[in-house]
């Protein structure tokens, strides 16, 4: 008989975020405890003191790059990950931070900061993809925990996740949900949004805000052709691609945002 | 020894990230210092030019743990500024969706974050492991609290279904009815927490702090109140700036805030009990007394029985309101934009949260401050820790393990929020 297997080791980090993506772990009530005896949890701060050094098999990464310190403390974590996936909406695309990569990022310093010289932090926030090779992307804002799971099982058992890339209108149909723009005229961005949140926003009767980010291949202008018809103008075309996803490519553009000049954007 | 270095390298088991550093010259505390590195996300300056109505939804991100406190502080906020009110049964929602927040947040720090400390354990799956029947309970607990989210807000992360004005969609009554049952258990679970708590070791530890927090005519304090504090002050919500002060250090990205004249204060749930004892139910009042607590609790570390019973609390409140529960004709009042300026201030699971905001009159917000629960405790902090380094170098001293882990207890008491408050906790105690 062979000895028995090390478990699996999981470590969780997070970079510039609102710990809401981390916390959907400790969100999952149910399955935490099941979790914690298939896996060994080596790393995660928010939930536990004993930090277990060396390698870990799976890393899940919240949280964009807002410091030179976080691009250097990015790479070093995925030295030490054989797999490493980003959670949520600051980690796959630069969250609602990015708003600064459009803006003057020290006006935004002075503005807030007394004293803007003590904030040490960069002109942009980045999705991790920007600065590390990525195995998956897990989108949301926050994720979905059923999703979260879905993709820890999945990379252990060594598959790829199932997860959709349709768009939210998918999962709105699948609801039997009648369609909030056809039907209220309420500006929605579920035909250009990720799925995951299972059309959350139009089941609570408003249209979709675009959490999820873009889905694979949506076609924003056509959409916003729809949205000016229902009197949204480009000064709210600019505010409803422009949130928690404005440095995803689709929406950054929709939005009618140009990446300054001799600024990457990252992913 | 002429020098001596303890050094934790993160202080886990907070929210976000930051540092502490202890200086003893001669045996005494010479300086305690928070540092707070989490990096800035500038709220502040990115909801400049933005719509009156994209406050909840951005705000919230501020904060996975705490999103409805700041949903809540916000649409208060512009309602204030427009001249609205929201009574009845949608304000008696918004009640209910904050004690489901106060229940999952409160659960979470007292069974995952605060009792590892007190029983020895690095963390909750650590503690598992003997107090199996515990941590169940606390996971049961918590998701009651997350149940109340899911339903009136959609999820429990940052919920999509505030607005200014009230609600997108009301629950329907039979949407709440399975609630009740949940509650009912969760209020004995929480009579179980309170005892479970109570039956702990807490250090001989009292200061005499200024407790700030929101007082209600009827209530114990959620979403309205006056701002009140222990040394009388008595003051609306709008005139919180002119009472308190923030400065910016260099060893922080949170601002740290003083009250004018009194320097630091507290806020969170020892501040709230003790200038709200008489606003609780008789059956927490009851649990507290039992549990060997006064009307006031100056024992920062017994925090962890007030958290308790501030969840009893909230289950016996989120009773009564699903009682009393009937669907109003709209899902909220209409509310217009106007060139205004307006303030609010809410009870967060750690204390007061105050924002405001400068609109114009098509609802653009020109102006926008947001103080943090946590930002505003960071110098009762500091105070804690050079009176825990000071008694733990007396005639009782600790060793030097013992008393970094009690430093970094007596950081978790206050339960911090750093991505709030703008992040890691690191221990440094320096003696010379």
């Amino acid at each position: 008989m062979s000895s028995v297997r090390a478990k699996p080791r999981l470590a969780v980090w997070k970079f510039a975020s609102c710990d809401g993506c981390q916390l959907s772990l400790l969100d999952c009530e149910g399955e935490l405890l099941a979790l914690a005896s298939a896996i060994e949890i080596a790393y995660f701060p928010e939930a536990m003191r004993a930090a277990v050094r060396g390698r870990y098999d799976l890393s899940l990464v919240e949280g964009s790059i807002t410091t030179a310190d976080d691009a250097e403390r990015i790479r070093a974590v995925r030295r030490r990950s054989r797999r490493l996936v980003t959670i949520g909406a600051c980690a796959t695309s630069g969250g609602i931070q990015a708003l600064r990569n459009f803006a003057d990022a020290k006006e935004y310093a002075a503005h807030v900061y007394a004293r803007p010289e003590y904030v040490r932090t960069l002109a942009t926030s980045t999705p991790i993809a920007a600065h590390v090779p990525v195995d998956f992307e897990l989108r949301g804002c926050p994720v979905s925990k059923g999703q979260l799971l879905e993709v820890i099982a999945a990379f252990l058992a060594g598959r790829r996740p199932v997860i959709p890339a349709h768009s939210v209108c998918i999962e709105c149909k699948a609801r039997g949900n009648p369609c909030v723009m056809v039907a209220h005229g309420v500006p929605c961005l579920g035909p250009v949004t990720h799925a995951g949140c299972g059309a959350l926003c139009p089941s609570f009767r408003r249209g979709c805000y675009g959490c999820f980010g873009p889905t694979e291949s949506p076609n924003a202008s056509s959409l916003s052709q729809r949205l000016r018809g229902l009197g949204v103008d480009e000064r709210a075309l600019r505010r409803v691609y422009g949130t928690f996803n404005v440095n995803a490519e689709a929406f950054r553009a929709a939005s009618g945002r140009t990446v300054p000049e001799g600024q990457s954007r990252g992913g | 020894m002429a020098v001596e270095v303890i050094r934790v390298e993160r202080l886990a088991r907070v929210e976000g990230e930051g540092a502490f550093r202890v200086v003893l010259r001669h045996g005494k505390v010479e300086s305690a210092e928070l540092h707070i590195f989490e990096p800035p996300r500038f709220f502040e300056a990115l909801l400049r030019g933005r719509s009156w109505l994209e406050a909840p939804d951005i705000t919230a991100r501020i904060c996975g743990i705490c999103p409805v406190a700041y949903q809540m502080s916000a649409v208060h906020a512009m309602e204030s500024a427009c001249g609205a009110a929201v009574e009845g049964p949608l304000r008696a929602l918004r009640r209910l969706l904050y004690c489901g927040e106060w229940i999952e947040s409160h659960a979470l720090h007292v069974y995952m974050l605060h009792a590892p400390d007190f029983l020895g354990y690095g963390g909750a799956i650590e503690m598992a492991q003997h107090h199996g029947e515990a941590v169940r309970r606390g996971l049961a607990l918590k998701k009651v609290g997350n149940d109340i989210l899911r339903v009136i807000g959609g999820r429990e992360v940052h919920p999509v279904n505030v607005r200014v004005g009230g609600f997108y969609r009301l629950p329907r009554p039979q949407e709440l009815a399975p609630l009740r049952e949940r509650l009912e258990w969760a209020r004995g679970a929480a009579l179980e927490t309170v005892r479970w708590v109570a039956g702990f070791e807490f250090p001989e530890f009292e200061r005499d702090y200024t407790f700030l927090a929101l007082r209600h005519p009827a209530e114990y304090p959620l979403n309205e109140g006056r701002i009140v504090s222990s040394r009388g002050l008595d003051i609306p919500v709008a005139q919180f700036e002119d009472h308190i002060e923030e400065t910016h250090l260099e060893r922080s990205t949170a601002l740290h805030a003083r009250l004018r004249g009194a320097g630091a204060y507290l806020v969170g749930p020892l501040a709230r009990y003790s200038l709200n004892f008489d606003r609780l139910t008789p059956l927490a009042r009851e649990a507290a007394r039992s549990a060997g607590l006064g009307s006031t609790c100056r024992n920062p570390y017994r925090s962890i029985i007030v958290r308790a019973i501030e969840i009893l609390y909230a289950c016996e409140e989120a009773l009564a309101i699903i009682a009393t529960y009937r669907e109003p004709a709209a899902s909220f009042v209409p509310v217009e934009p106007r060139a205004a300026v307006g303030a609010s201030a809410t009870e967060a699971p750690r204390g007061l949260l105050f924002h405001r905001y400068a609109i114009d009159s098509e609802g653009t917000i020109t102006e926008a401050r947001i103080v943090p629960p946590t930002s505003q405790n960071q110098a009762s902090i500091e105070e804690d820790l050079t009176a825990c380094v000071a008694a733990g170098l007396g005639p009782h001293a600790l060793a030097r393990e013992a008393l970094r882990a009690r430093c970094e207890q007596t950081v978790r008491n206050y339960d911090p929020c750093i991505s709030c408050s703008t992040h890691f906790l690191e221990l440094e105690i320096e003696r010379n």
